[in-house]
């Protein structure tokens, strides 16, 4: 449903349920590089719940975005090392324990690390990949069925070849006539208000 | 800065761009979408009947196989390992190129993987496939197979975890886990992009679940990207310990012939360079019924596979050398023996086969020409495939066949089913391509628009 509203200063189009609340301003560009330039100016102007959209991971956008370095690399170390002890608990506990299993007169303690290892290194492996992939899409929120953004009917060119600012409602910069004008300084073009699912 | 402004001196040292024809973002997103959204070709039903009939071999004979008994191969006394663990360790080793191409030559920012990881790494996949079927029925009883994994049992019986043998189980498992994490991991932007250029609602409704939600916002790619590298991390050791695990199955054990130190390395060397065969064995008739890919993956691509099977061929020619002269350095008489029996014993034409395969035919590599010409490039990359299962061939039944005591030599017959189980499996390897082809973008889009020189955010600004 995309309309547009001329009694607005500048030309405008809501999306979305129109009684539903806003979610967010959004605007279009056509390159990385005003993106980039655009972003840089959204950071600092302070807002703080937005995001940049673009079809690729862009070079230098975290830095122009002003965000911290991703922690899921903290995460992958953890389940690196709880891969790492399961593997030892499981080895040594049906090795050692439950079941000894004396093979070329070998001891089945400790002093036989070596032979274990093969096991312990895979398992330390597929747990960090695990939380690699997993931990990458908690961060993320996804899976998920919908969202507000994809009420927008030009987002759907995010993953083609555009590339679009959006800042949130929830923002405590926000406010619509502001932020609307703010986003039209920026020199990107259709400018939409969208809104929430009803 | 734009190459019109350079001079000719400085044009020579501009790097060839990535993408030929000055193609634009939207027009990769809709070709390589194209293949997939369009209309299912007929060629595609042609070969997929065939593929798929070949394919069905492989069950049948499995079937025929258990409810017959092992009897039905060829594997007796002394050569238990025959064509399973032959077949096996070919497929495995396939694999690992997928791997190479999409994790090493990502963390060593090697771009121009961007065109052929995609394809790679389903190769890869379907290379496990066909892989994990030799052992699992090689075990004997494939209803026991579980026995494998370490889950408590009312017999109060745990595997020998120092064996080779339950360190490869996990090696395989974890690196089919992995390949697919890494794998559908860079597929979540691309199918967003079918999503969102989905016609019809059963597409937007598969592709959209497919796809998770991706947004494509910044805050999320922060986490893909540091997802992506860490997986790309964690899969160059794990390729490189796989097909070391592998060869510890041989290494470990006190036959002549196997009992080599230089097993590991030889092995993954060996596994790149068939590997990369295998990806330009596939990719060259892709690219052959798809013109337009040409353009992503160019005559440049084609050079730089050959290079790598140049370089990993002479290091497995190397590795035969050493093999050798450790054989005749080592001064035992069984190691003498057994290198001489696969060089001319009754195996000597696998063993020639191998030497010509693998060593020889790719030297042609080292004249451009040969490199360039997607002809010579395929008829190598056939001779490569051949030679590495040779090479196979010759270190597990060769060496089996002539072991310690002269009064238990024999040599091995393939039954029809080892043969029919072997060809089935090519059957359903190429059957699992050509689903991917149809239904999965070949190409890494988003990855190939990141390497555009527009993808660039100080695109056209001046240097500092």
């Amino acid at each position: 449903m995309e309309r547009s509203t001329t009694k607005m200063m500048i030309s405008t189009t809501t999306t979305g349920f129109s009684t539903a609340p806003i979610y967010a301003v959004g605007v279009e560009f056509d390159s990385a590089r005003d993106l980039y330039h655009a972003a840089e100016k959204v950071r600092d102007a302070g807002y703080k719940r937005w995001d940049t959209f673009s079809p690729f991971p862009i070079h230098g956008m975290d830095t122009a975005m002003g965000l911290p370095k991703s922690w899921l690399s903290a995460l992958v170390f953890i389940g690196g090392l709880t891969g790492f002890s399961t593997a030892a608990f499981m080895e040594f506990g049906a090795s050692s324990f439950l079941y000894p299993l004396i093979v070329d007169a070998k001891p089945t303690n400790l002093m036989t690390i070596p032979a274990f290892f093969p096991i312990m290194f895979e398992l330390t492996i597929l747990f960090s990949a695990l939380t690699a992939t997993f931990g990458m899409l908690a961060l993320n929120g996804l899976p998920r069925w919908n969202h507000p953004l994809f009420n927008w009917d030009r987002f759907k060119k995010v993953t083609e070849d555009k590339f679009y600012i959006a800042i949130e409602a929830t923002d405590e910069k926000f406010s619509l006539e502001e932020t609307r004008q703010f986003l039209q300084s920026l020199g990107g073009s259709h400018i939409t208000v969208i809104h929430h699912d009803e | 800065m734009d190459s019109a402004t350079l001079s000719a001196e400085e044009q020579k040292l501009v790097r060839p761009p990535l993408v030929l024809n000055k193609r634009t973002m939207g027009w990769i997103s809709s070709y390589v979408s194209t293949i997939v959204e369009s209309k299912t070709p007929r060629w595609w039903f042609i070969s997929i009947a065939i593929t798929s009939s070949i394919a069905l071999l492989t069950p049948l004979m499995l079937c025929y196989l258990v409810a017959t008994g092992v009897g039905v191969w060829g594997n007796n006394s002394p050569v238990f390992w025959a064509w399973d663990i032959t077949n096996f360790v070919f497929w495995i080793g396939i694999g690992h190129a997928g791997t190479l191409i999409s994790a090493i030559l990502f963390i060593t920012r090697q771009k121009w993987r961007t065109s052929i990881n995609r394809a790679a790494e389903a190769m890869t996949l379907f290379a496990v496939v066909c892989a994990g079927i030799y052992p699992m029925f090689h075990v004997g009883r494939i209803w026991k197979v579980y026995f494998l994994a370490p889950v408590p049992n009312s017999n109060g019986i745990w595997q020998n975890f120092r064996s080779p043998l339950l360190w490869d189980v996990f090696a395989v498992s974890t690196y089919f886990t992995v390949s697919v994490l890494f794998w559908y991991t860079g597929l979540i932007p691309d199918l967003a992009t079918l999503r969102d250029r989905c016609t019809t609602k059963i597409k937007k409704f598969i592709y959209g679940i497919m796809a998770l939600g991706w947004r494509g916002g910044n805050r999320q790619w922060r986490h893909y990207e540091m997802a992506y590298i860490l997986l790309a991390g964690l899969s160059t050791p794990l390729v490189l310990s796989v097909h070391s695990v592998v060869s510890f199955d041989f290494a470990t054990s006190v036959i002549p012939g196997w009992h080599a130190t230089i097993f590991p390395p030889y092995f993954v060397a060996g596994a790149i360079f068939g590997g990369f065969a295998m990806v330009l064995t596939i990719m060259l008739p892709a690219r052959a019924i798809y013109p337009q890919l040409h353009d992503m993956i160019t005559p440049g691509h084609i050079n730089k596979m050959a290079k790598v099977i140049l370089l990993t061929g002479s290091i497995v020619g190397y590795a035969y050398l050493m093999e050798l002269f450790i054989a005749w350095y080592g001064a035992n008489p069984y190691e003498r023996a057994a290198f001489w029996y696969r060089a001319f014993g009754p195996y000597w034409w696998a063993y020639a086969c191998m030497m010509f395969c693998n060593v020889v035919s790719p030297q042609v590599f080292w004249f451009k020409w040969c490199r360039t010409n997607v002809y010579a490039v395929f008829i190598v990359c056939m001779f490569v495939n051949a030679g590495m299962w040779f090479e196979r061939f010759v270190i597990i039944a060769t060496t089996l066949a002539r072991d310690f005591l002269p009064s238990s030599w024999g040599l091995f017959h393939p039954t029809i089913v080892d043969i029919l189980t072997f060809i089935g499996t090519f059957g359903l390897f190429t059957t699992l391509f050509l689903l991917f082809v149809r239904f999965l973008p070949m190409i890494c889009m988003f990855e190939v628009k990141a390497v555009l020189p527009e993808a660039n955010p100080h695109y056209g600004e001046e240097h500092h």
